[in-house]
């Protein structure tokens, strides 16, 4: 029986126990298992416990062996920075957007038009790239504060590299904050920055099933940007099928149609932000 | 490859489990990994074995226990179970789907000598 909870042990390791102290057989413990707070009260999967002994007690003279719950997400670390950004963030009404997307989706294109069209609107941005400072010398020449993080060998950007960001940006109450990204429609659905929402950008030219093929990415956007519009009559796509794609993986996903190159759908995508900042700083 | 960066995170949480708990060896690590956490087991079972050189973990078994994908189905309105993010909806077969957990990460408990 389990000493834990009183369960009767359904492991193969109970089972054989249990007919070896019928049959006078029972040996002392190779170890005892402490469980300080017991798992789920249903679906007693005994895997490690071997259910022999008091719980907590020592076999004397045997090797000691312990089992220690730590029911720890394992980013907890990632998200503690992310809450932290979260709230400095929030305290000063800033909207922050993660912009992911795969390497040549046009976000630094879409970021230099976009902060061209905001005007006066303070923001800033923080540009993650394994190498160079190209696009943080982009953003720059368009007026906008950047700051480059450059990730080395890292294939995203975490909390603490934003947390450190943040502290060398003074950015204003009521800016807006980008961050752009590591291009890569994998690692960064994982990683909480403490934005407000993640935003997937899709070129046309990269095929109507990438949704599909890279689902966590756009399961985890808010919103997703159609990019290249431009080039939709060039490359035989269906665009109704993007976004039918988009919605397969992620029903809630918004998705806005536009090309930075020609200014084509841009308003609405301004118009978005700046619903985003009045509902952040109400 | 961000298996790389979790298998640090569990790095961090055994090291301080260690001074916090005084233990000098861990012998097993079990981790809940949900179907859309985006984890490859494969490479975060490599990344494991090679982050945790040196530390309290080094040689320690790993073992993953993958919990179900949840998900809401729009057109049903129940809270179903699915392997796979594309799966129908086993309750109506409808197709729009919105994931509602199956992102877990985290170390369920280890064994520490």
């Amino acid at each position: 029986m389990c000493t834990v909870c009183g369960c009767s042990g359904h492991s193969v390791e109970d089972q054989f126990r249990a007919h070896l102290e019928k049959t006078g057989q029972a040996k002392p413990a190779p170890f005892a298992m402490i469980a300080p707070k017991h798992a789920a009260p249903t679906g007693h999967s005994h895997d490690l416990h071997m259910g022999l002994g008091p719980a907590g007690t020592e076999v004397p003279g045997m090797s000691q062996a312990r089992l220690i719950e730590i029911e720890t997400d394992i980013l907890n670390k990632n998200n503690s920075y992310a809450a932290r950004n979260r709230t400095a963030l929030s305290a000063k009404g800033i909207l922050a957007v993660n912009l992911v997307s795969s390497p040549g989706s046009g976000k630094t294109t879409l970021l230099c038009r976009t902060i061209e069209m905001l005007g006066a609107q303070p923001l800033a941005v923080i540009e993650g790239d394994q190498q160079t400072s190209n696009d943080a010398d982009r953003i720059r020449a368009t007026g906008a504060p950047a700051l480059q993080v450059n990730t080395g060998k890292g294939c995203h950007l975490d909390g603490n590299m934003v947390e450190q960001a943040l502290a060398r940006l003074d950015l204003p109450t009521g800016a807006l904050l980008f961050i752009e990204n590591v291009g890569n429609l994998v690692c960064p659905a994982a990683f909480d920055l403490g934005e407000d929402a993640k935003i997937a950008i899709l070129s046309v030219t990269e095929g109507e099933d990438k949704p599909l093929k890279y689902p966590d990415m756009f399961a985890a956007a808010r919103l997703a940007i159609l990019n290249k519009i431009d080039l939709a009559p060039h490359c035989d796509v269906d665009l109704d099928l993007y976004e039918a794609n988009l919605r397969r993986v992620n029903p809630e996903i918004e998705v806005l149609r536009l090309s930075a190159r020609t200014g084509e759908g841009m308003a609405g995508w301004i118009d978005w932000l700046r619903r985003g900042l009045a509902a952040k700083g109400a | 490859m961000h298996e790389m960066s979790i298998a640090e995170g569990i790095r961090g949480i055994i090291e301080q489990s260690a001074r916090q708990n005084g233990f000098d060896r861990v012998t097993r690590v079990r981790l809940e990994i949900g179907r859309f956490a985006g984890v490859e087991t494969g490479a975060l079972s490599f990344a494991f074995e090679v982050v945790m050189r040196g530390c309290a973990a080094e040689g320690a078994a790993l073992e993953i226990i993958e919990l179900p994908g949840r998900a809401l189905c729009y057109d049903c309105g129940e809270t179903v179970e699915i392997a796979d993010r594309f799966d129908p909806c086993p309750n109506c077969g409808g197709g729009k789907l919105l994931a509602r957990g199956g992102d877990e990460m985290r170390i369920k408990d280890m064994e520490v000598l």
